[in-house]
Order: C-alpha cells, then structure tokens, then sequence
C-alpha cells in the first residue's frame, strides 16, 4: 500500500470523523474545533473543501451521511448533548461556479442529557431514520416520516441500555430476511456484564427488544460494526474493545410458539486480535465486507482478511512514524 | 494444506506520530483515509498532524498499459465460459491448450509494451515502475508457461523433456542475441563470447546450431579436424524423441543408452582430451553433474540446470519423477547458500504437481489477483480442482475471481469488465454485484443509464429502483422536473411522482404555462403510477383540447375531473376558473346537467372551506369572493342558456 495523496484538512483541532458519501465522491470532516468541513473530488481526483461551518458547540465526534436516495443530508453529533441534520441546498450559480455549496441546519435533537457519542443512519429501505446513542445510556431512534420535508423529525423509539453507550451499528441486510437489528456499544468501565447487546424490533409489539448480550465482552467496548450481508444466513459483528473481536451470530430456529420473542442467537467467537497492545478504538468493514480495519492505543491501523479457509489473519499494517511530510498534493 | 505464515506488510505514513498519536481511519470504495487524531479526551486545541492521507493498494489498474492485459484477458475469459459443456475433456484439452496461449500471448504482448516504455521514457520514476513490471510479468509468464506444459497440456513421458525443453528455450532467448554478435564479428571463432554461445545452445539441446557454430572452429583448426568430426558425429546421432513417430518409448530408452555408451568411450579414451572445450562439452552431453554446474553462468538458474540434467542423463523422465530432480537440482545449484525467492518455491511445488498449493503461493507473493484468477479459472475449467468448499459454500476459483472482479469495479471504466466476472460466478457473483454496482458514482445520465441497463439485464430490481430514485432527487433538486419525473417513472416510485406532478401543478399556477410539455404528452400508460401524475396528465390533455377548440370532450373532460375525484381539492378553484371561459362562450357547451353538477362541486368546494381566514391576507380574501361571485353568475347564465336550449324543438 502507498499513500496516493494526501490533502491539507484544514482543521484547527483535532479530527474525530471523516466519513465518505454513498459513491465516494464526497467526504465530511469533523473536530473539535466545533465544525464540519464538506469536500468535493474532483475528476481528476483531487479534494476540494466546498463547504466548513460551526455546527456545535463543542467537540463533533461523529458525522454522517444519508443515503444519496434522500438527497445530500448530513448528521453530526457532539459533546454539546446534541445531534444535528444538515442539508445542501443547491446555491446561486455564482457559487458553483466558487465551488462553495450551503448547508443549513434541518433539526437539533436534543433529548439527550449527556455528550451524543454516535449518529448513525438506519439502513435506507427503513425510510430516513436516525440514531443516535449517549454517555446517558439511551439510544434514539428518530424518523423523518416525509422526506421533503427535513424539519421534522419524532422520536419513535428510546432504548435504555443502562450502559453508558459509545458506538452503534445497525445491521444493513435487507427487510425481508429479518427484523431491523442494532447492536450497541457500551464503554462503561464501572459496572459487570457485557458490554454489546443487540436489540431487534418487534413486528408485535412495535418495539426494539434485547435479543442478546455478549456476555464474553466485559471491558468497554469503544466501536461496533455489522459486515455487509453477502447472502449469508449469520451475522458477523466486528467490536473494538481491549481486542479486537469477531463475531458470528446464526439465529436458531424460532419455535412455533415463541415467533414473538426476538430471535435467540448462538455467538461464535470467530476471531480475537491483541495486537494494539492495550486498547482497541474504531473497527470498521470495507465495502465487500472482505477485509476489516481496525486501530488501536498502538497508534497503527491493522487490515485483517479471512482467507478461502476462514482463517483470519493480519495482511497489513499502517503505521506512523511521525516523520515529516514531503508536501501535500 | 499447512499456511505459511507470512508477515504482515508495513507502510509507513508519513506526518502522523504512532507513538504519541492515535490514527483515525474511514474506507472508501479503492482506497482508505488516514488521519491522526486522539480517542480519547475532548482535544488538545491543536490540529497535531493537519493531513487526511489517502492510501491505496493497487497500482495496477491504474496503468494504461496493463488496462489491456485486464481488457483482453477479460475477453479470452468471457469466450472461455461460453464454451459448450462437451462430455470427454479429452476433447476440449487442445482448446483449453489454445486459451493458456491466449493468455499467455497477451501477457507478452504487454511486456513488450513495457519494455518499450522503460527504454524510451525520460522518466526515471517511470521507467523503473515499468522495469519492475515487466520482471513480474516475466514471473508470471515463466509460472503460466510451466503449468500449462504440466497440467493442461499434461504430456507423459518423452514428449515431456521435448516441452521442458521448448520452456527454458524460451525464457532464455539471450544465446540468440550472443550468437548474433559473434556470427557478426570479423573472426567469429576467436570471440571471446564463442564458446560461451556453443556450450549454451548443447545446454539447451539445440544441436543443429551448435554444430554449426563448432564447424566454424573446425576450419580454423585443421590438425584437430578428426576431433571435431567425431564430436560433431556424436552430437548428429544423439537421439531424439518423436512422439509423432512409431517409436515406443523403450525403444527410444535403448537407443539413448547406446549412444550414451558411445559417447563415454570416446571421453574414456582420450578422443576429446587436447582440447579442454570439446572435452566439456563431451562430459555435458554424458550429463556429468560436475560439468554442468560448473556452466552456472550460462545456465543462470535452477531450473535450466534441472532441463539440461534431465536432457543429458534421463530423457524420458516421467512426470511423477520430476519433482525427484527439480529438489535436487534446486539444492545442487542453490548450493544452500541463499533461501530460495517466492518464484523458485513456486516453480518447485509445481513441479510437484501440487496445483492447490502453487495457487496458494502465488495469491500470497502478488499484489493483484489478475494472475491466479484466471489461471485458477482455466484449470478448474479443465476439472483438475477438486473442490473445496469455502465457509460459506463456495469454491477457490470463485473466490479468486471474486477478489480480481471486486478490485476492477474501483477503476471508472474497468468496472464494467468486472461485471462480466460476477456473472460467472454462481453463487456469490450475484450479490457481489449487487454491493457494489450501486456505489457506482452516477457523474452523468448517461452513466447512470449505462449502470440502470446492466441492472435491468439481471433483474436486479432494488438496485433499479434505487438508481431512478437517485437521480429523480438530484433532479428535483436542481429542479430539473422533467428529468425527475421520468426518473420516478422509471422507479415505480409513486409517492414521488405524486411529489413531482405536484411541484408541475404548482408550477402551472404560478407561472400559467406547463414546462416539460413532451414528457407529459407522452407519458402513456406510466400516467396511472400515481393518481396525481394521471391528474397531471388528464389536465394537460384538458388543455391540449381546449387549444384545439374541441370545446364540447374538453368541458367533459374538466367536470370529470372533478367529479371522479381524480383532481386534488386543492387543484378545484383552478379547475373552475378554467371552466369560466367556456361557460362564457356564446355557444352553450356544458349542458344542463353539467352545469348542475358544476355547481355541485363548487358548493362543495366551499362549504368544505373551514380554514381560518387569517390565513390569507385581506386582498387575496376579496380576490377569492370575487372569483365565487363571478363563478356562480356564470353558471348561472350557462344554466338557463343550457335549460332554453335543450327545451327548443329543432325545427327542422
């Protein structure tokens, strides 16, 4: 691997997210410094910041984009207790042609008593729902029930976890193999009991149930993140705790009487990496769900792939050396 | 079958400070961002590191010249595919024989391109790229090569050696250049390079011309002409193998141990010994393992060494006996001094006939799966994989394919080569695709249509409907409303074509014109996708009659409207106002009836008016009753207009 370019990001503080659009052409990144930059590729590839505004009023952890079926709609979430959604609106043509475009605030979600550690969208074909999760323990389902219309937006769903929550991940496989499902983090290093749960919705009784906590996750979890399904009848779940941890979840077969309950699951360890050393902070998968990434209190980032016998292994390592920069491109 | 453990690669990334910092990362669809940040705490109020790094694997598809090893191998792999399932495989070997020189020609054709760059480019970056890939494709072809004559070719003994033969020839074409320089030379029997070229060509079995080169010593050396005869005459009769012939190979066992015989009196009894050169070359021909290591120079590896060795001491070795001699030979020239490169290991477990593992190494020493991919596709097409199945159901050739296809579909236009490869792939090909082709970025509508085509030729519906619902909403918002319309059209996306026609009405009102009037014209039977799109349509139909004077269908159209409740309520004042100037014509056109039930609608249209009147300010409040007013006095009229003339008798 090499890096290809590098681009000036122009932040006066710490970068907590970036995060890429839908096809990859655009990119949104946010800090500390309490603002979000919005970039542009270009045809030739390179990035170009055509947006950068004050979205919070403290530290931006997350930020989000919307599938591009809903049009070009960001949410971000900071320390300040609360989320927010953005929308481009498409400018005069003398800002084309500046390459600046506006973005204006749709809704400030301000349930939360606590720092909003993560905002994530549900997968598309659920409509236009947001989530977010907070130190306070509770994670918010909110839906935007006209798509025209970004302003409003009703809190559907409150799910206590008891747990000061850090990161969520809903499951992307599509609505007609299985109930919405969510799996949540929890970064809690005071209380036992593991740290993961997963909550999936009710056809019944029209609420998210607890389908199963990880009791072999013990120490705060600090990321999560569902695989891509690729027609597989199991779930895979990546989390990033004092490891780094896979997981495979395969629903049992329901009984005939208990089709209300959530799905019960068998959890298979499938993988466990120490490599970090200490602690483990993202995980995320690629978009074939072939490789995993993962960084960690070693500073470096790992790939790990599973080759055609399902064994996992490290295939790369990214690491910095704190060497100066040549120059940016 | 054990993994070899192999170290994880490196890269370092410049400006970010592992040891202080923590390092942030997202993926994006080839390439993954890089930056440094800090998980915990709330930020330090300085940037550290400024830069997002953006780091990707694959140079590969990103060189022009390798783009037509992609396109072309691409098209040898589709043809392969399509090819009729025949019951022997015994007939399809020679086709599958003609595919791996296919391949392999178009691998050539590419080095030769890239050597040709590396030569004439000014570029040192650039041709030093081309240099490296020019060597790993020389790798490449090297491995192909062997495993054709192995495994697809599979010929058994005695044709063996002959193929084995023609291999090392061909990777070792330097003799011709040397023999050309010496031939050139004004005394080509006292270059310093002579002997080098002779001993090479008896090294590599190609006698006619090493005898050719010999003559010109013999006639610069008349005393020794005997010497020389002999050995020629030695060198004439050594035997070859025919496969075409009647010859079994016994009998051509026999006959090489006689002339093996042969030579070795001539060496036991001094024929060859005033001249070191023709002794060296008798000893070579009697395969003294001595000799031949001692032509390490010429020999350059292992591999021609173990060709050489089998040509001059065991001709008719069998394929179940090679992999004896390539070890030994490996160890005999290798001497131990050095661990062997990832292309010695690999040719050896070829040599082994060990398919499965010379996959496996190879996927493990490149960078990109084009090699193994269609290497692996074509010996599983000849049945010689057995299968393997993979956790979650699948085989080794659809996982490499996978691999190679997955990485294509980053490039922007070699994406639609990769699409060729999903299909072929039964059983994950299909939702791989379906992942993926949805990231395609749809710059242009006419990417998009490209993208939308593929999609609808596989029935991959979810993907269609997302694509049209895409770029409806990219339309809408640079308020392209006809592009948009046909976009949620094409979608099946009523609630949005609801929208849309909507955003038209609205249009409509305000400015008193339709925009987009092809498109709604013709939207045919699409126009019962969503009751206000069939509103839409029904009104511009509406005002196409009325253009063409056709007064009498355009006022049943309107009141129809109305009264099958296909018009929004909204959309009623709208509809009546239109009605006024038909009801204000001298010719009576709506009849009695209609004009009862066009009252109708307008008292009901009013009655149901209970919005608060603070919505509209005091003008538009005079604006509407003066409307109502003239409405009612208008209908009216037309009344008793209509009640008078439907009551007179035509006379006649």
């Amino acid at each position: 691997m090499f890096v290809a370019r590098s681009i000036a990001a122009d932040h006066k503080d710490l970068i907590h997210d970036v995060s890429y659009d839908f096809h990859g052409r655009r990119m949104a990144t946010c800090s500390s410094d309490q603002s979000v930059k919005v970039w542009d590729k270009s045809e030739n590839g390179e990035w170009h910041c055509t947006a950068s505004w004050k979205t919070h009023s403290g530290s931006v952890w997350r930020v989000t984009w919307a599938h591009p079926e809903f049009g070009q709609v960001l949410a971000s979430c900071s320390f300040d207790r609360t989320a927010a959604v953005w929308e481009e609106i498409v400018g005069e043509s003398n800002d084309k042609q500046r390459g600046q475009s506006h973005w204006i605030k749709r809704t400030t979600l301000v349930d939360s008593r606590t720092s909003v550690t993560d905002v994530k969208f549900a997968p598309k074909h659920m409509g236009l729902m947001l989530t977010t999760c907070s130190a306070d323990g509770v994670v918010r389902i909110y839906e935007a029930p006209d798509v025209m219309n970004l302003s409003q937006w009703s809190l559907q769903h409150e799910i206590s976890c008891k747990l000061s929550c850090s990161c969520i991940s809903w499951n992307p496989s599509s609505s007609r193999t299985h109930s919405p499902m969510i799996a949540v983090g929890s970064d809690d290093n005071l209380n036992v009991g593991g740290k993961v749960q997963i909550y999936e919705y009710n056809e019944n009784t029209r609420k998210y149930g607890k389908a199963e906590t990880f009791a072999s996750v013990t120490d705060p979890v600090h990321d999560i993140a569902f695989a891509p399904n690729l027609g597989r009848s199991f779930h895979v779940l990546a989390v990033a705790t004092k490891d780094v941890r896979i997981f495979k979840l395969l629903p049992l077969r329901k009984e005939m009487s208990s089709s209300s309950g959530p799905t019960k699951f068998e959890v298979q360890t499938v993988a466990q990496f120490e490599n970090h050393n200490s602690q483990v902070w993202r995980v995320s998968w690629n978009i074939t769900s072939t490789l995993l990434a993962s960084s960690g209190d070693d500073g470096c980032v790992r790939l790990w792939k599973a080759n055609y016998m399902d064994n996992w292994k490290c295939t790369g390592i990214l690491k910095g050396d704190g060497s100066p920069v040549n120059g940016t491109s | 079958m054990e993994e070899v453990d192999v170290e994880p690669a490196i890269t370092v990334i410049p400006g970010v400070d592992s040891s202080q910092r923590h390092m942030g990362f997202v993926w994006g669809r080839g390439d993954i961002l890089l930056y440094e940040t800090q998980h915990k705490g709330t930020g330090s109020g300085e940037a550290g590191c400024p830069l997002i790094h953006v780091v990707r694997k694959d140079e590969d598809i990103y060189s022009p010249i390798l783009r037509k090893l992609f396109n072309e191998s691409h098209h040898i792999f589709v043809g392969l595919q399509q090819s009729k399932e025949e019951t022997s495989s015994k007939t399809k070997r020679p086709q599958f024989v003609s595919v791996s020189k296919n391949y392999r020609s178009v691998i050539r054709a590419c080095m030769e391109e890239l050597q040709e760059v590396a030569v004439s480019t000014r570029d040192a970056a650039l041709s030093a790229q081309c240099c490296s890939q020019v060597s790993i494709l020389l790798a490449v072809e090297l491995i192909w090569n062997l495993c054709e004559v192995l495994f697809i070719e599979a010929v058994p003994a005695g044709s063996l050696l002959l193929h084995l033969l023609d291999w090392v020839r061909l990777h070792k074409a330097d003799v011709d250049e040397k023999a050309q320089e010496v031939l050139q030379s004004d005394s080509p029997a006292r270059h310093h390079k002579y002997w080098d070229v002779v001993i090479c060509y008896v090294l590599q079995g190609r006698m006619d011309e090493a005898r050719q080169m010999l003559a010109k010593q013999a006639s610069q050396q008349p005393a020794a002409r005997s010497m020389f005869k002999t050995l020629d005459s030695l060198m004439k009769k050594m035997p070859v193998f025919n496969p075409a012939g009647s010859q079994t190979l016994t009998e051509f066992d026999l006959k090489w141990r006689h002339w093996h015989e042969e030579c070795e009196l001539h060496l036991q009894d001094g024929s060859f010994s005033s001249n070191s050169n023709l002794e060296t070359i008798c000893k070579i021909l009697l395969g003294h393992e001595e000799t031949l290591l001692n032509q390490k120079e010429q020999l350059s590896t292992w591999y021609h060494f173990l060709v050489s060795r089998l040509l001059y001491t065991h001709p008719s070795v069998k394929p179940t006996e090679l992999h004896y001699y390539a070890q030994s030979s490996m160890d005999l020239f290798l001497d131990n001094r050095s661990d062997p490169e990832p292309l010695d290991s690999i040719l050896l477990v070829a040599f082994e006939f060990d398919i499965h593992q010379v996959i496996k190494d190879c996927s493990i020493a490149l960078s990109n799966w084009w090699f193994v991919a269609h290497l692996t596709d074509l010996l599983d097409h000849c049945k010689l994989l057995q299968s393997h199945n993979l956790h979650f159901g699948s085989n080794l050739r659809e996982f490499l394919l996978l691999e190679y296809a997955s990485g294509l579909f980053t490039h922007h236009s070699l994406w639609q080569l990769a699409v060729d490869y999903f299909d072929h792939c039964p059983e994950f090909g299909r939702i791989y695709l379906e992942l993926q082709i949805e990231r395609v970025p749809l710059d242009t509508e006419r990417k998009a249509l490209k993208v939308l085509r593929i999609c609808e030729q596989r029935q991959l519906a979810e993907q269609v409907r997302s694509i049209c619902k895409i770029m409806a909403k990219k339309a809408v918002r640079n308020n392209r409303l006809g592009s948009a319309l046909s976009w949620s059209i094409r979608a099946k996306d009523a609630a949005f074509a609801t929208l849309i026609s909507d955003r038209f009405l609205q249009d409509y009102c305000a400015r008193g014109t339709f925009s987009d009037l092809d498109l709604i014209d013709n939207l045919g039977p699409a126009m019962l996708l969503s009751d206000r799109l069939t509103f839409l349509g029904k009104y511009r139909e509406f005002h196409k009659l009325y253009g063409e004077k056709r007064f009498a269908e355009a006022a049943k159209l309107l009141l129809s409207l109305m009264t099958a409740r296909i018009a929004p309520r909204s959309f009623w004042m709208t509809l009546l106002t239109d009605a006024l100037p038909l009801l204000e014509q001298k010719q009576v056109i709506f009849s009695a009836d209609q004009t009862y039930e066009l009252m109708h609608c307008l008292e009901e249209l009013m009655s149901g008016e209970t919005e608060p009147s603070d919505k509209r300010t005091v003008q538009e409040e005079d604006i509407e009753t003066t409307k109502v007013e003239l409405l009612r006095l208008a209908l009216a009229r037309n009344l008793a207009a209509a009640i008078v003339k439907e009551g007179t008798v035509d006379s006649l």
